[in-house]
């Protein structure tokens, strides 16, 4: 037997339980009857590419004739017999509804290029050969591996798997003071592990456009701070959270177009008065909490479920 | 309008490597305004800007921009480029002026982006009273 990796025979073995014969063989595939001769059949071999077939009377199966009857008829010089004396009589058969590790241990047992696969009446069905089972079997590895490629990522499916009363995914982002260059850093990898999670793009770029300015606000006012956001099945909830100096005036603040930013901050395209407002537009719920020397907490909530733009 | 098109209507340039110029480009946004970018564009836009700053390439990140093009002839520093490299995002230089630059993609049929709902309720307060 060959060797391998054990957890590839572990997948291997599974597939092939998994895996029904009817489900790998080839189904109406070319049947001849016993009364043509081995020239015939050699004539019907070529034509079809085949190394062998079932040999059948009125959907009966009554043998198998391969290329290898084919050639000792051809060494002997009876290429006029029939197929019915050279075929194998009552050959090994394999039942469509057993699993295709039945045929595996055949394969390997009996050395056989091919089985004919009947149904419960005995009634050819198909045929079965070792190209065949290894066919199905990387189709199947395919379906599986495009199930998991699908459902990898998911937060709804992360969701369904974890089993608890209270689920949440917190990702922390630390924001330096005044790094202007790096500035965003934090909202890029928000964004990037929310699209991983699966989330809808709406609310991705809903939570990416209020997390920016949030983060912009924080690199530019104070001097640093965190980011924590929290996923949850139905809502991503945000938090800035920073170290000072605080806002003296959170009603000023919020007023469109009201900002003390300094002009090497305009000259960025930011410091328009238009952050708080932009990230007041993009949630679903705002909190706004400052204390002049202490800092600010700007609490977002965007919930899933609403798909606004 | 695909990319490639409006690459062609503003007889521009491309800045970045392997773009794709099958890219479908939905409306257009001309701002230097970053704040404004975040609030305006819709998925699919593509950016008119004057800026060429890191923080344009942030910018259009976070609001899915598709493409930016740089107005009055800027050429952006590298610390733009690589970012728009990284983060896949095309970026094409004009030697138009903003005004141009829209303009011809406008009269090509280039959409334009919405307006901010809040500058919209302002606009009717102040300007659609009965």
């Amino acid at each position: 037997m060959e060797q391998g990796d054990p957890k590839e025979i572990t997948i291997r073995q599974e597939l092939a339980y998994e895996l029904r014969i009817g489900q790998a063989m080839t189904e109406n595939g070319i049947t001849v009857a016993p009364d043509i001769t081995m020239a015939d059949l050699r004539e019907v071999l070529r034509r079809n590419r085949i190394s062998g077939t079932p040999v059948v009377v009125d959907e009966r199966l009554i043998g198998i004739v391969s290329i290898e009857d084919l050639i000792e008829a051809l060494a002997s010089g009876e290429m006029r017999a029939t197929v019915a004396e050279k075929m194998t009589a009552n050959p090994v058969t394999l039942r469509a509804d057993e699993p295709l590790v039945h045929a595996v241990s055949k394969f390997s047992h009996l050395r056989f290029g091919r089985f004919p696969v009947v149904n419960r009446d005995g009634e050819l069905v198909g045929i079965v050969t070792q190209g065949d089972v290894v066919r199905a079997m990387l189709r199947q590895l395919e379906v599986d591996y495009r199930e998991e490629e699908s459902h990898r990522y998911r937060a709804s499916h992360i969701f369904e798997d974890i089993v608890a009363d209270d689920i949440a995914l917190v990702f922390g982002y630390r924001v330096a003071a005044g790094d202007i260059g790096r500035a965003g850093g934090a909202s890029s990898g928000l964004k990037r592990a929310l699209s991983r999670l699966g989330l809808h793009p709406q609310v991705i770029r809903r939570v990416a456009v209020a997390t920016y300015e949030a983060e912009m606000n924080m690199v530019i006012f104070t001097d640093g701070g965190e980011i924590v956001a929290e996923v949850r099945p139905d809502r991503v909830k945000i938090e800035a959270l920073d170290k000072g100096p605080g806002i003296p005036d959170i009603e000023q603040a919020m007023l469109p177009g009201w900002s003390t930013a300094p002009p090497w901050v305009q000259e960025m395209g930011f410091g328009a008065g238009m952050g708080l407002p932009n990230i007041e537009a993009c949630s679903d719920e705002m909190q706004l909490d400052s204390t002049v020397g202490v800092g600010t907490h700007l609490t977002i909530t965007i919930y899933l479920n609403d798909m606004r733009a | 309008m695909k990319l490639g098109d409006i690459l062609e209507i503003i007889e521009g340039k491309m800045i970045t490597q392997n773009a794709e110029m099958d890219l479908e480009i939905q409306m257009g946004c001309g701002a230097d305004l970053m704040s404004d970018v975040l609030a305006f564009t819709h998925e699919g836009t593509l950016l008119m800007s004057g800026l060429t700053n890191p923080q344009v390439v942030r910018t259009a990140e976070m609001a899915d921009v598709r493409a930016i093009v740089f107005v009055r002839g800027k050429i952006p520093p590298s610390e733009t480029i690589a970012l728009a490299e990284e983060k896949g995002i095309p970026l094409l230089a004009s030697k138009y002026t903003m005004f141009e630059t829209c303009g011809r993609l406008y009269q090509a049929g280039l959409g334009s982006c919405g307006l901010f709902e809040l500058t919209l309720r302002r606009w009717r307060e102040s300007f659609e009273k009965t």
